[in-house]
């Protein structure tokens, strides 16, 4: 059985009025424990909306979305699913309730009714998973955008979460910034096994992914390793999408001519291939 | 600039001021205001002036910023003092037209604008020493009571929660707003009562259409992260009275006794 | 002819306990025709440094010449030197707030006084250039526009002032890659076709090395570096001292180097690059 698991999903916003929109549809997914997974799209492909079906912030209109075997529709289960995937989103300014950054992380386990002595210790240890546990007492206002989105990161693992679904978590970053956060989001997932899913604009993101899912037009239109995903550089332009430079590069002087066998994702690929 | 206001900062220190428990203080806080407009004797004043004083020495804040926080209220002081110069009945001194300035009012005046300052000065100290979550937290346990009657304590500290975390972030918004228009070409505060009115559209608008997205995305947000409202909630930190708050009634009491003391014997 | 800025420092929130100095002591020249990028992390104090360009925000000590004028006078001749210079800020798409799409870029030429007639070929002639159709999108609300388009009809906002100098503070954050490239190329139109001055603040170093003629490096409120890009760029050091990247071609460039590549001059474009490396094995005869 799959941690995620959606199946034939269809979401359509204002469903029987005028302003009726489909925003995903016939959307089949798997997404096993521990993996992570980058799904990739233009702004509208519909990205976001798959992405807020995974804990029940959206109902799929037709089809399911299982979470570790619960339907997503089933309302007994909406708080269990909710505690094992925490989201962190895009504006880091718009996801901060308190005005100190530890009563920020343990906000979640505070509405899950966890005792106040379990609750500080897993505040401390969330702060400290993010390495932010010297900003404790700050306030959010205070802090560079790149530490907002740590802070974000920690309050769902104060939840003991299994799984972060994180949407353009650096979009609104610096080059700091984005790589704190990528930083910690691969080490959560590599030393914890923390299930990953994360939704980019930046190619050189998506490529630390185990798997990427590429969007267009609502629909699900492939997937496959960074390197499955990649090769095709064609097919990633025409969806209004990137390659890594690396790719791009290696692409390039194979059109001038240069014979490279290898499918490059990254410099050292690049590296290898012309300086072997 | 509007983000150089101080109102409802929170200043974290570690003085005794800061580690009283929020409820302690808001009771005496309370306490407090009542007994300014209910003491009128004149060395009365001068102790609650000192205890205000005293207050704000303990909590290690510098006293120009309790200064700074009553300037937005300034006008209002002088206002109420212009009022009472001249409309209270007495010894007259000066007159001007219609208007008699009495030696009864200048002392009445000052008293109510020494009021009006000790009633800022302390209620902002409180604000700036304590945290915004420790504030509605103590509200809301304060109010629980009325919970019963159903009066809804949770959902009205959450909002002021949520209000206080956002007045940084909103005014730095109206900051940015007001720059890009202005950088538009748009004469923003210049002109007469309605060109201004006129001139604050095109910063009202996208103000409220960023609140409103800001708060949709923040109840997402919140959703997301288990919020149900304060059914089965609980809290990391607890309220639990400490030494400092026993000290604090204890010298407060003492306070509040001379004060009567004085009051009726004096 | 140029932005010339002199010696400028200026201190957010004096004597509070928030004082702080964002900028210090910065001279530094945007020349005409140009485009200048600005980089800097976030806090680097360059968000602060471009609302001196037209005078919004006035500079604690120093003096900000537009074409020679001293904009910090009080004279006519001073706001007219300031409106020589637009300024797209950061997300300007939330600055959006007449009811349709036309009246929010009439905002501008209104208020600097242009006729009807006049405000009216400005706004067409700005919305062809963000491609929206006037037909089509001028009399709609501007709140019903998708993302991309928002942004552009905010930018068309700025463009029917006309300025001399545009400034741009990260004008593609938020947008997917196609978007991005669009944009920047509209911009670069912009410069090629009109002669508009564009400074750019950004912290994609690509970005900046496929636009900029000249890079201006900002940490901690001082200029670190002014100088053209291949200059910039071959300070490894003292740009990640400023919190930033070198291009991604550059990175890529300088391990084909480090691994025995013998590459001649100091690429840091795609196309440059691709040459550069072609160049190279053919030299050593693998090509």
């Amino acid at each position: 059985m799959s941690f995620i698991e959606c199946v034939d999903l269809t979401h359509i916003y204002n469903a029987g009025m005028e302003n009726e929109m489909l925003a995903v549809e016939n959307v089949n997914i798997k997404i096993e424990e521990g993996e992570f997974v980058a799904i990739l799209g233009t702004n509208g492909s519909g990205k976001s909306t798959l992405a807020k079906h995974f804990n029940g912030l959206l109902l799929p209109s037709s089809g399911k979305c299982l979470v570790d075997g619960m339907d997503t529709k089933d309302e007994e289960h909406t708080y269990d699913i909710r505690r094992q995937i925490g989201m962190v989103f895009q504006n880091p300014d718009n996801q901060i309730i308190a005005a100190i950054v530890e009563d920020d992380v343990g906000f979640g386990p505070e509405n899950i009714g966890l005792d106040p002595h379990e609750i500080r210790r897993n505040v401390t240890a969330a702060l400290r998973a993010v390495d932010m546990e010297e900003y404790r007492h700050f306030s959010p206002h205070h802090l560079s955008g790149g530490q907002k989105q740590r802070v974000a990161i920690a309050g769902a693992l104060a939840m003991n979460t299994k799984c972060l679904v994180l949407d353009e978590p650096t979009a609104m970053l610096d080059p700091r910034g984005r790589h704190e956060v990528m930083d910690t989001v691969s080490r959560l997932n590599k030393e914890r096994g923390i299930t990953t899913v994360y939704i980019t604009h930046f190619m050189e993101e998506a490529a630390m992914a185990d798997r990427i899912f590429v969007m267009d037009q609502k629909h699900l239109v492939a997937s496959g390793t960074p390197r499955e995903i990649f090769r095709d550089i064609g097919a990633m332009k025409k969806r209004g999408l990137a390659v890594p430079m690396a790719a791009e590069m290696a692409y390039r002087l194979q059109q001038k001519g240069l014979r490279i066998t290898e499918s490059i994702i990254n410099t050292e690929d690049l590296v290898r291939a012309i300086c072997q | 600039m509007l983000t150089d206001i101080t109102l409802g900062q929170y200043f974290p220190g570690n003085s005794p001021i800061h580690n009283m428990d929020a409820r302690v203080k808001i009771v005496l806080l309370f306490i407090y205001i009542v007994a300014v407009f209910l003491f009128d004797n004149h060395i009365n004043y001068g102790i609650m002036t000192a205890g205000a004083i005293g207050v704000v020495l303990l909590s290690g804040l510098p006293l120009g910023m309790i200064l700074k926080s009553i300037k937005p209220l300034w006008w209002i002081i002088l206002f109420s003092f212009g009022i009472h110069l001249f409309s209270t009945p007495g010894e007259p001194i000066f007159k001007l037209w219609n208007f008699v300035m009495t030696k009864e009012g200048i002392i009445q005046g000052f008293i109510i604008s020494l009021r009006l300052v000790l009633m800022i000065a302390i209620s902002s100290l409180l604000m700036f020493t304590t945290s915004p979550l420790k504030l509605t937290d103590a509200l809301e346990s304060l109010m629980s009571p009325l919970k019963k009657i159903g009066f809804p304590a949770h959902e009205l500290a959450m909002m002021m929660t949520i209000a206080m975390r956002f007045i940084p972030t909103l005014l730095e918004e109206t900051d940015k707003i007001i720059k890009a228009q202005q950088s538009r070409g748009s004469d923003i505060g210049d002109g007469n009562f309605f060109q201004r009115a006129k001139g604050m559209i095109p910063v009202l608008v996208p103000l409220f259409i960023s609140a409103f997205r800001r708060a949709d995305e923040l109840a997402i947000a919140m959703e997301a992260r288990c919020y149900q409202g304060g059914v089965d909630r609980t809290r990391m930190k607890q309220q639990r009275l400490h030494n400092v708050d026993f000290w604090a009634g204890g010298i407060f009491g003492v306070f509040l006794i001379s004060l009567i003391l004085v009051q009726f014997t004096l | 002819m140029s932005i010339e800025l002199k010696n400028i420092s200026y201190t957010y929130m004096p004597k509070t306990p928030f004082e702080h100095l964002a900028l210090d002591d910065i001279s530094i020249t945007v020349p005409e025709g140009k485009i200048t990028a600005i980089a800097g992390h976030t806090g680097s104090g360059k968000s602060t440094l471009i609302q001196h360009f037209n005078g919004l925000l006035k500079p604690s000590k120093g003096t900000i010449l537009v074409d020679g004028v001293d904009i910090g006078k009080k004279n006519t001749e001073a706001k007219a030197a300031r409106r020589k210079v637009g300024i797209v800020f950061q997300y300007p798409e939330y600055q959006l707030f007449e009811e349709t799409i036309s009246k929010d870029i009439s905002f501008g030429p209104m208020n600097i006084g242009c006729s009807e007639a006049e405000t009216l070929e400005r706004v067409k002639q700005a919305m062809a250039f963000v491609n929206l159709d006037y037909d089509k999108y001028a009399h709609r609300s501007p709140f019903q526009l998708s993302g991309g388009q928002k942004r552009r009809a905010a930018i068309a906002g700025i463009l029917a002032l006309q300025p001399k100098y545009l400034v741009l503070d990260e004008p593609t954050a938020g947008l997917d890659p196609k978007g991005r490239e669009a944009l920047m190329e509209k911009f670069r139109r912009l410069h090629r076709e009109r002669g508009t001055t564009i400074v750019l603040i950004s912290h994609n170093m690509d970005n900046i090395a496929s636009y900029a003629d000249n890079v201006i490096i900002l940490n901690k409120g001082k200029v670190t570096m002014e100088a053209p890009p291949e200059e910039v760029f071959s300070q490894k050091e003292l740009i990640s001292q400023a919190g930033l990247e070198l291009p991604e071609v550059k990175t890529i460039m300088n391990e084909l180097a480090q691994n025995g590549l013998e590459i001649q001059n100091n690429a840091y474009t795609m196309d440059k690059a691709v040459e550069e490396i072609i160049e190279a094995l053919r030299r050593k005869g693998k090509c």
